[in-house]
């Protein structure tokens, strides 16, 4: 199979695992030319792209644009804090507008879930979801599970733990969908109160001791607390958060085992991880970054064969 | 669809070895030379190429790499199906290095345009020849002429030219097909 079988990227729960398949295969090809001494291709070069930016983000953002420019597409960038936004203009306004300038691509992220999606049913571009609210950020898992297939060869079988913040994490649910697609075992752990009451559902398990989820995982994916997001006080202190679930060495030398570590960031250093864990050998936080540009350019350029002309 | 044969085994060893020496004449020792097989076809025709220059020419080293021109292609959505990428593997840079790009067809010229275009990001070439096992006349859409060739054929578009290897098809030959 050489293409999608999806029009956009909305979420991981629209693919299908030949899909993951594909962008991984093309992923590696583009890993290898972000390696060269000249790092672009000129695939792109009649293609347009606006990166919508409705949320902050500083490593999406800077990941999808190096992406677009190595495959040589013309790029427009957009923040919703210097924009028209803040009169009053629609979404639907807005990316008109900008596609009335003969846009081929958008890449979206947007504080609202399903925001993607509503804008796919309305404007005639790709949409590329870069993380709606709490909903999908399929970006991010493909690149974790791509991290994970270079690391260990591959995802099927393996046993994932994703710590910390599911309740408020588009990480995490596009991570479980994606893993979950390539036969993958996942687990969830955190406060209680940051877990979604129905995670079961989803068919992963549950474990809200820490030490018992390490021992248990090949792979632990450890996610930011996003203070932005709580409107309340989902724990009593970060002091008490960093020692239930906070992963520092003590603990990952205990385990008899050595495991993977992971973290989209960005870090809070010393609260759910520690400098140490997170600078160690047995982390590849920096390779999901180098990852992020090779996978985002397989998708960006799966999705632009199918452009009309 | 019918098919003529236009080279067997025999045919394809003979021009495998004149032009291994054609490639001695130009490049000597091959110190400062490169061959770069094309992705995926041309990549049987440049290891056979190289393993004849060690094995039977005594060519101590050659730096042999594999290209993949597919994001360099100029027909990214205008094809009907598209195009699956194959890996390129050049560990060596190519600044100041003489290069030999190796294809099995020389048809429309486009591949090779696209060879030019994508050799660049591997660093500036002293200067660049081509090598085609069958050389299609009359049919090319670009400027572009193979310095060394197998063979040339005055084959008409509606006609394929086939080459098959040991490698894939357990044969070496090359066809000529009738629609």
């Amino acid at each position: 199979m050489s293409e999608l079988s999806v029009e956009h990227l909305l979420g991981i729960k629209y693919l299908k695992s030949t899909d993951i398949d594909l962008i991984f295969k093309t992923a590696d090809h583009f890993k290898e030319v972000i390696n060269r001494p000249i790092k672009k291709v000129p695939s792109l070069r009649d293609i347009t792209i606006a990166n919508l930016f409705f949320e902050n983000s500083t490593r999406t953002k800077l990941s999808f644009e190096l992406a677009e420019k190595r495959l040589s597409a013309d790029v427009i960038n957009f923040s919703a804090g210097q924009s028209s936004v803040k009169k009053g203009e629609t979404l639907i306004d807005t990316v008109n507008n900008i596609l009335a300038m003969k846009v081929d691509i958008v890449v979206m992220r947007h504080g609202n879930v399903g925001a993607g999606v509503f804008l796919s049913n309305h404007v005639d571009a790709k949409i590329i979801n870069a993380g709606d609210g709490t909903h999908e950020h399929p970006t991010q898992a493909l690149l974790d599970s791509y991290s994970i297939r270079e690391k260990l060869g591959s995802v099927k079988g393996k046993k994932v733990l994703i710590i910390g913040d599911i309740l408020h994490s588009r990480v995490a649910l596009s991570n479980i969908f994606a893993l979950q697609l390539q036969g993958a075992e996942v687990k969830v752990c955190g406060p209680t109160t940051l877990i979604p009451k129905y995670i079961t559902s989803l068919g992963v398990t549950l474990e809200t001791n820490l030490k018992k989820a390490l021992e248990w995982c090949d792979v632990a994916n450890v996610l930011r607390v996003q203070h932005e997001r709580m409107d309340v006080n989902y724990f009593p202190s970060t002091r008490e958060y960093k020692q239930l679930f906070g992963i520092n060495q003590e603990i990952l030398d205990n385990l008899g085992k050595k495991i993977v570590i992971m973290h989209p960031g960005p870090i809070n250093r010393g609260v759910e991880i520690t400098s140490e864990v997170a600078d160690s050998n047995e982390s590849i936080i920096l390779d999901q970054v180098e990852n992020g540009v090779a996978v985002r350019m397989a998708v960006i350029y799966l999705l632009a064969q199918q452009v009309k002309r | 669809m019918s098919k003529k044969i236009l080279l067997n085994s025999k045919d394809i060893e003979l021009i495998l070895h004149r032009l291994a020496c054609q490639l001695i004449e130009n490049h000597n020792d091959f110190s400062n030379t490169v061959l770069i097989g094309l992705q995926p076809r041309g990549s049987y025709l440049a290891n056979r190429l190289s393993d004849l220059l060690k094995n039977k020419y005594q060519v101590k080293e050659i730096q042999l790499g594999l290209l993949d021109i597919t994001f360099y292609r100029d027909d990214f959505r205008r094809r009907e199906a598209p195009i699956e990428a194959t890996a390129t593997e050049i560990d060596f840079l190519i600044e100041g290095k003489n290069v030999v790009i190796i294809d099995d067809v020389l048809y429309s010229g486009r591949s090779v345009r696209a060879a030019l275009t994508a050799i660049q990001s591997y660093g500036r070439p002293e200067n660049i020849e081509l090598l085609v096992l069958i050389d299609r006349r009359f049919s090319r859409h670009l400027p572009i002429q193979p310095d060394y060739r197998g063979r040339q054929v005055d084959a008409i578009n509606e006609e394929k030219v086939l080459v098959t290897w040991n490698e894939t098809h357990k044969k070496d030959a090359v066809y000529i097909e009738f629609k």
